[in-house]
């Protein structure tokens, strides 16, 4: 709610308060709708369940469902326990999907809640989108939904992510890579070349052939410092190590020799070593380092250098990437984001490269 | 005016006929036959002796085999009416069916191969008795050379994909007599190419390199500088693409790759618009070529036979597979001596009757006839993209930079999508129930959204273009009025679902009969 009025996101009352003065509305409210109505034609084959007043309730009265209602809230002073409360509640009542309106720190929440443990699916709605666990506009997100339920889509893990506020708005940009939730994805079917039709790589298929490729790539003499995300964690799976799924771990000889390190720890640990670093694009967006993975500070990548970076990414998150839309960079430094910019080699399956343009 | 109400009845008239007919196995009734054959003469018996005692015992079968047992009437039949499910270039346009070049095979074409002289040549027959196929092929590769710019071609790839994998190794082959092949083993490829120009290097142990198509829709030439290195051993693409666009970097892209110490192979599968007009042996090409099924009129064949020639630069020569047609001054002759040659890489010699078709099809087209296809070609595809652009939820990604194309061009229905809910995937559903050919959509991973790539090459006329563009528009307007009708087609085939799922568990797909049973008892 608070970008249309400068504010950068609506996380404290305070704020809340500050942005209703200035005139903004919330724009949620409809953006559910949007993503309502396209449930609408399963109406009478699933059991809409929600949160009373502008938690839910109006909007799904305003779409046309008759939805049954749970749980208690002070109309027009709702929170982020609201929403943890209400993602806690539909846990409780084994819903198949939980689908919430909002912006990272929704996501946070929901995620904080729920975990992996029950598939949920982000309706965007806010000015923070970097977290991967929402549609790419209100229909989409809707129209998933539904596809959902009829059966049609698969599961994956998506990053959730979310910056923190109170250093944004006195210009420090940090972010953190809190966890993934488990969220519906739709096939991309492709027709071969003479007829018939056949499913891509999938996701956790794809990682493995990365891995493998990287694996076999590995020098024992070499120090890896693997950053967060699924992918980089497949590389560590593959060698048969431990790795964090949110932080940073270094590993060499196919050990892991130290775990979810900052950059001082990093520093000292690459001090007069050979290092490579193995990054992959983190969230919705695309960021090869800048959110997420602050520990690979831009003194260590100087001291590494841009030729000892190896970037992994599957196909599909190219495409989920826009085609023409480059990878990003944000390290702090502009020379430094100089230096990894332009076109980079993106590993992305076994002995497969991609060509790919990175930019500040 | 008359026309198009015409073309509307027909469409809307179209019912395919639904036989729901057996598995002939199903229809087999012990003890039937389709003739039979009356026992010969007491003397001849005698004189002869069983007509089996000729054959080996170690060879003779134990048992009957389980062959289905039907009346002759019943087997005809049974095959009509298959034959009346059937849909293709003889029932309907398929102006749909993009990247494949569906243009009319002439008859006259297939009145030729038939003729017993060619249709009865056995391939291990003496090359003096099969002078007259030698000297087609000859000549075929002549013609190519001259179409081309390129210097020689080999007749023995029997597809696309098999053409690219076989200058794929006749890359690794030069490299390796240099002693450069441990050095050089990354190929670089672009991701609109045929996918072919990819998977082909991999097949041959190369490291593959993808280059992404910018916002213009083709890839930057800084993203080939930084794929390419000392480990460079070619560039393999498709120009022009499947998109239609041509990719007019490709004289410097060919540059960099020979300042590199590569080879350039570019795929001619859309030749069909630059007949006559640009030869790829003169922008550089090292290698290329040809599907004869494309752009040379030979039939399609559903997974086969195919042929398609490749054509090389001089020096590269003495890599092409054997055996390689050769004339000696008074003979043509198969001619295996090649030392470099990278092998056998097909059964016998060629396919002679696709040859056959190709060179005479050439022949009735002539330079000038060659030229009139490129540009009627063209001129029917943008023709076509005019139409479709008008209709709604239809776009054409990087119209912009591109808003002319060659042979093809590939729409999306992202649009409609996203305001109907329908996409490609009901376009194609629908369109079957006019009588029409379903599109081709893409070869890649989403890089155009619901992606749908028609191609009207120039055997098509303008009421061909106007009937497949008027089902377009009655789809989209079915989609924004009333699109349960799209979701729910097809209404007027002779099946509306297809369950895909068993030939992709190999617990359930079978491709006999005995296999079925096993499986499925």
């Amino acid at each position: 709610m608070g970008g249309k009025v400068g504010l950068k996101g609506t996380d404290g009352k305070e704020i809340i308060q500050k942005a209703r003065e200035l005139g903004a509305t919330q724009a949620s409210p409809a953006r559910a709708v949007e993503a309502l109505q396209r449930l609408l034609p399963l109406k009478v084959e699933f059991e809409l369940i929600t949160y009373p007043f502008d938690m839910g309730e109006e909007e799904a009265i305003h779409c046309g469902f008759e939805p049954k209602v749970v749980g208690r809230i002070q109309q027009g002073a709702t929170s982020a326990a609201d929403t943890r409360a209400a993602a806690k509640e539909m846990l409780s009542l084994h819903v198949d999907l939980i689908l919430f309106v909002g912006g990272d720190g929704t996501a946070r929440d929901v995620y904080e809640s729920v975990g992996k443990s029950i598939p949920a699916l982000g309706v965007p709605a806010g000015v923070k989108i970097h977290s991967g666990v929402f549609g790419v506009n209100p229909g989409k997100a809707g129209e998933l939904a539904a596809k959902f339920l009829r059966g049609e889509t698969k599961l994956q893990d998506a990053e959730v992510m979310d910056v923190d506020e109170e250093a944004f708005r006195i210009g420090r940009l940090s972010a953190k890579l809190y966890g993934y939730l488990r969220v519906p994805y739709e096939e991309e079917l492709i027709q071969s070349a003479k007829g018939g039709s056949s499913t891509i790589l999938d996701e956790k298929m794809s990682q493995q052939t990365i891995a493998d490729y990287v694996v076999e790539l590995m020098e024992e003499d070499w120090y890896y410092v693997l950053g967060p995300g699924t992918t980089v964690k497949a590389v560590a799976d593959r060698l048969g190590a431990t790795k964090t799924l949110l932080g940073v771990d270094v590993v060499h000889g196919g050990k892991t020799v130290a775990s979810d390190v900052n950059e001082e720890q990093l520093l000292r640990l690459i001090e007069g070593r050979k290092v490579k670093i193995i990054v992959s694009p983190i969230g919705q967006q695309g960021f090869i380092f800048g959110r997420g993975n602050q520990q690979i500070s831009p003194k260590i990548i100087r001291k590494v250098g841009v030729e000892n970076i190896w970037v992994i990414a599957t196909r599909n998150k190219l495409s989920s990437i826009q085609v023409g839309r480059p990878f990003l960079v944000d390290t702090g430094e502009e020379d430094v984001n100089k230096m990894l910019s332009g076109y980079r080699r993106i590993i992305t399956g076994y002995k497969e490269e991609v060509v790919a343009k990175v930019a500040a | 005016m008359e026309d198009t109400v015409k073309v509307v009845e027909r469409e809307m008239a179209y019912r395919a006929v639904a036989w729901n007919e057996p598995i002939i196995y199903q229809l087999s009734r012990s003890g039937r036959r389709g003739s039979m054959v009356s026992r010969p003469d007491e003397k001849v018996n005698a004189t002869v002796g069983h007509v089996l005692s000729k054959i080996p015992e170690k060879l003779r079968r134990k048992s009957l085999p389980k062959l289905p047992e039907l009346s002759e009437p019943e087997v005809v039949r049974h095959y009509i009416r298959l034959s009346q499910q059937n849909y293709g270039v003889d029932s309907g346009i398929s102006v749909g069916v993009g990247t494949c070049t569906m243009k009319y095979s002439p008859k006259v074409n297939e009145a030729l191969v038939r003729s017993p002289k060619l249709a009865e040549i056995h391939p291990l027959q003496d090359e003096e008795t099969v002078q007259g196929a030698l000297e087609i092929m000859y000549r075929l590769g002549k013609w190519l050379c001259e179409i081309s710019g390129m210097d020689e071609f080999s007749m023995q790839p029997r597809g696309g994909a098999h053409a690219v994998l076989t200058n794929a190794r006749i890359i690794r082959k030069y490299h390796e007599l240099k002693g450069e092949l441990d050095q050089r083993n990354e190929m670089i490829t672009t991701v609109l190419s045929h996918p072919c120009n990819g998977a082909a290097p991999a097949a041959t142990g190369f490291k593959v390199i993808t280059l992404y198509p910018d916002e213009t829709g083709i890839p930057n030439v800084e993203a080939l500088k930084a794929a390419v290195s000392k480990h460079t051993a070619g560039l393999m693409m498709t120009n022009p693409y499947d998109t239609g666009v041509f990719d007019k970097n490709i004289v410097k892209y060919i540059k960099i790759i020979h300042e590199a110490g590569g080879l350039a192979a570019i795929d001619q599968a859309n030749a069909n618009s630059i007949l006559g007009r640009l030869r790829i042996g003169d922008v550089g090409a090292d290698l290329c070529h040809f599907n004869l099924h494309k752009s040379f009129s030979t039939p399609h064949g559903s997974a086969g036979p195919g042929s398609a020639p490749i054509g090389v630069k001089k020096e590269l020569s003495k890599f092409l597979p054997v055996p390689v047609v050769a004339y000696d001054g008074t003979k043509y002759y198969l001619d295996y001596n090649r030392p470099h040659t990278i092998g056998k890489t097909a059964g016998f010699y060629g396919v002679i009757p696709n040859v056959v078709r190709a060179y005479a099809w050439i022949m009735s087209m002539g330079e000038e006839g060659l030229k009139e296809t490129s540009e009627v070609a063209v001129v029917n595809n943008n023709y076509l993209i005019q139409k479709l652009l008008k209709i709604r939820g239809v776009t054409l990604p990087w119209n912009e930079s591109h808003p002319r194309r060659l042979q093809e061009a590939r729409f999306s229905l992202q649009k409609m999508k996203e305001e109907t809910g329908i996409g490609v995937d009901g376009l194609n559903r629908r369109i079957v129930d006019f009588g029409i050919q379903r599109c081709f959509l893409a070869h890649e991973p989403p890089i155009v959204p619901e992606p749908f790539t028609p191609e009207p090459p120039e055997s098509n006329s303008k009421e061909d273009l106007d009937q497949f563009a008027w089902a377009i528009q009655r789809i989209s307007d079915e989609a924004y009025s009333t699109p349960e009708i799209v979701l729910n087609a097809p209404h007027n085939c002779a099946i509306t679902e297809v369950d895909s799922s068993p030939s992709k568990d190999p617990k359930k797909w079978a491709l006999t009969w005995r296999a079925y049973l096993k499986k499925h008892g």
